[in-house]
């Protein structure tokens, strides 16, 4: 009996001197405030959003679309983008039903053959429209998919920060995530990502914080992948929270005319 | 022609001056395929090696007034391969929008079913010439003069197309391509411009599960004719009456997309399948499935049958020395989808492949976006069979090499 007291006093003593195992349990919940935070605010959004796609010679791509968000019961979300430049992709429409621990429902529309078709989803790390952002950093990553692990704590930019290191369970393009998340407002501050060797090759950072309609919210952002020198900057405009996106908008039906009144 | 332009011009100024939301875009392209067999079609006013040659200068023109819409997508092209300027229509219609329903009236592209090049329920017009000359595959679909109401409800939706103008599938010609015809066609007589003769096509759709399901009826007239004998060696082409009933499934299955689609053809000028000049009627269905390998890696399979009804009947009705088809007839596609560069690289390749006709289509194709508004591709069609009088064998000799630039604007 005394050994497990002992051992009981060691285990206590161990936790309260060791910030990093204090915040063992919570790790995992702080990335998932962040997911909220970042990707989950209010129950619709919508924004024009402006990508620009930068190569390691100083060429230039834009890609400009409308991007609706619906949440929907437990973590359940919809997606839907709209495209409007540049031409190969315009009146392109892009439509995400997204489900925790599931594989997400895609459709694409695709307007020069009036087609509505299903795409594969598996593979969530595949480039964003040939960004340096994936699908995934568009709208979130399972929390389930990596164990996490409190780091600790530093302040960037200012701001006192949680750094979570996140580890996926199944082989991902990535070993291993460094986060900085805002104590105050979660949201993500600078993310590294480390390869298998162990190197780090891209960079997230929030370069622009704002808050709209209540709701702190990264309007601008940047990916770069230090071993490519390819860099992806992406500008939020006209976001607006809570504007009654109807279920509707999400259907075949606006897949292949999207309400205007939504999309301009 | 000047008329068109003339109707064309007052329709857009006049719309325009009531529309908002305006917006003109568009592309210059240049298109070029040729054949690399060196063979030449024989007695051709354009014979030679090209297949198609084409400029285009393409206009969109889209606006907008509260509920209702317009789009107008036209092509100026040159063909230099006839040497002919011509304007193709590829839409043109006006929308009406209410809460419950939109009504489109106008030329317009419908795409229906769950293929992958390959249609059963869907039998709006197709130009097969362009898919095999190597034309951007958006022209593989042409524009159908229709009325479109379409129903939405939470419990099912649904599509009622009336087409009132015959438009056939538009199949390569002998004056481009090298065929097999085992007698020479000396007209055509498409279905008479009379309203019994209108196209009329229904698809009820919902989500089942997470299945996108659509069930489907058609009654019209085969987009493929057939072939009545006028004398020994001549005869002309005939469009007979069709009926198709079907369905089509498509949704998240195994980490993939699964999509299933099946059709009934009710050949309804010969229900027991005794004129060999018409299609028996037939069951047709496909099963494909496509999934993402690894990143930015997509493969897509599909299975394709055909099951001819009355195959007894056609036995013995097949006047000698036609080629017999088989009483299944199958095709197998794959395409394979690899993206680099930031997407602005895609390699591609597109299979089909009968094992009973033992013959094959092989479509390799790189495209490459230069920049945001310019990107050109280029790509093989590659034909054969072990017989040259099946569907893809008898183009044996027109294996192409195409290539394509767009400027869009």
């Amino acid at each position: 009996m005394k050994i497990y007291l002992k051992l009981l006093l060691l285990v206590f003593l161990t936790v309260a001197i060791n910030p990093t195992l204090l915040h063992a349990e919570d790790a995992a919940d702080i990335i998932k405030k962040s997911q909220d935070a970042f990707f989950a605010q209010g129950k619709d959004m919508k924004a024009r959003v402006k990508m620009t796609l930068l190569s390691k010679s100083g060429q230039q791509r834009l890609r400009e679309l409308t991007m609706l968000r619906k949440n929907g019961a437990g973590d359940e979300q919809k997606y839907f983008m709209y495209f409007h430049n540049p031409g190969d992709v315009r009146g392109t429409s892009f439509m995400v039903y997204k489900y925790p621990g599931k594989d997400d429902d895609r459709w694409i529309f695709i307007p020069a053959i009036n087609l509505v078709n299903r795409i594969a989803a598996k593979d969530s790390r595949s480039s964003f429209v040939g960004s340096d952002f994936t699908y995934e950093d568009v709208s979130g990553r399972d929390v389930e998919a990596d164990t996490h692990k409190y780091v600790k704590e530093e302040t960037i930019q200012g701001k006192p920060c949680h750094v979570i290191e996140s580890t996926p369970k199944s082989p991902t393009e990535y070993t291993k995530k460094l986060s900085w998340v805002d104590k105050t407002t979660y949201l993500p501050l600078k993310d590294e990502y480390y390869d298998v060797q162990g190197s780090l090759y891209k960079v997230f950072t929030a370069d622009k914080i704002d808050t709209i309609g209540g709701f702190p919210t990264i309007t601008k952002r940047s990916m770069a992948n230090i071993k490519s020198g390819h860099k992806t900057e992406v500008v939020f405009d006209n976001i607006a929270y809570n504007v009654g996106l109807g279920d509707d908008v999400f259907s075949e039906r606006y897949l292949r005319k999207p309400a205007e009144k939504w999309i301009k | 022609m000047q008329y068109l332009f003339i109707i064309l011009i007052f329709t857009l100024t006049t719309v325009t001056a009531y529309a908002q939301d305006i917006t003109f875009h568009g592309f210059v392209q240049g298109n070029l395929s040729a054949r690399i067999t060196g063979e030449e079609t024989p007695d051709s006013s354009e014979g030679g090696d090209y297949l198609s040659g084409d400029q285009r200068l393409r206009g969109e023109i889209t606006g907008s007034a509260e509920s209702a819409a317009f789009t107008l997508r036209a092509d100026l092209v040159h063909d230099s391969v006839s040497d002919e300027d011509k304007i193709d229509i590829r839409e043109g219609y006006i929308d009406y929008r209410t809460d419950n329903y939109d009504l489109r009236a106008g030329r317009q592209i419908i795409t229906w079913g769950a293929g992958d090049l390959l249609f059963i329920n869907d039998t709006y017009p197709k130009n097969y010439s362009a898919l095999f000359s190597g034309q951007p595959l958006e022209y593989l679909k042409v524009g159908s003069d229709a009325i479109k109401l379409s129903i939405y409800s939470d419990k099912i939706s649904a599509d009622l197309v009336v087409i009132p103008f015959f438009e056939p599938y538009q199949l390569p010609d002998s004056k481009r391509f090298f065929l097999y015809s085992p007698m020479t066609i000396t007209g055509i007589n498409t279905p008479r411009e009379e309203i019994e003769n209108s196209e009329i096509a229904l698809r009820l759709y919902r989500q089942l599960g997470r299945f996108d399901t659509s069930i489907y009826l058609y009654r019209g007239f085969f987009k493929i004719p057939g072939m009545k004998p006028l004398s020994l060696t001549e005869a002309e082409l005939f469009y007979p009456q069709l009926a198709v009933y079907g369905f089509s499934m498509q949704g998240a299955f195994a980490q993939g997309v699964l999509s299933i689609e099946g059709g009934y053809y009710d050949s309804l000028d010969d229900r027991n399948g005794n004129d060999p000049t018409i299609s028996n009627s037939s069951a047709k269905y496909i099963l494909g499935y496509s999934k993402q390998f690894w990143t930015d890696f997509t493969a897509g399979v599909q299975y394709y049958g055909e099951y001819m009804q009355d195959y007894n009947n056609y036995e013995v009705s097949l006047p000698a020395g036609f080629p017999k088809s088989d009483k299944i007839h199958q095709l197998i596609t794959l395409r394979l989808t690899q993206m680099l560069k930031y997407n602005t690289l895609r390699l591609g390749l597109f299979t089909f492949y009968s094992p009973d006709e033992e013959d094959y289509f092989v479509i390799p194709e790189a495209r490459y976006n230069i920049t945001d508004s310019l990107w050109t591709s280029i790509g093989v069609n590659i034909f054969g069979g072990k017989d040259t009088r099946t569907f893809f064998g008898q183009l044996d000799k027109n294996d192409n090499l195409f290539a394509t630039l767009r400027y869009e604007f």
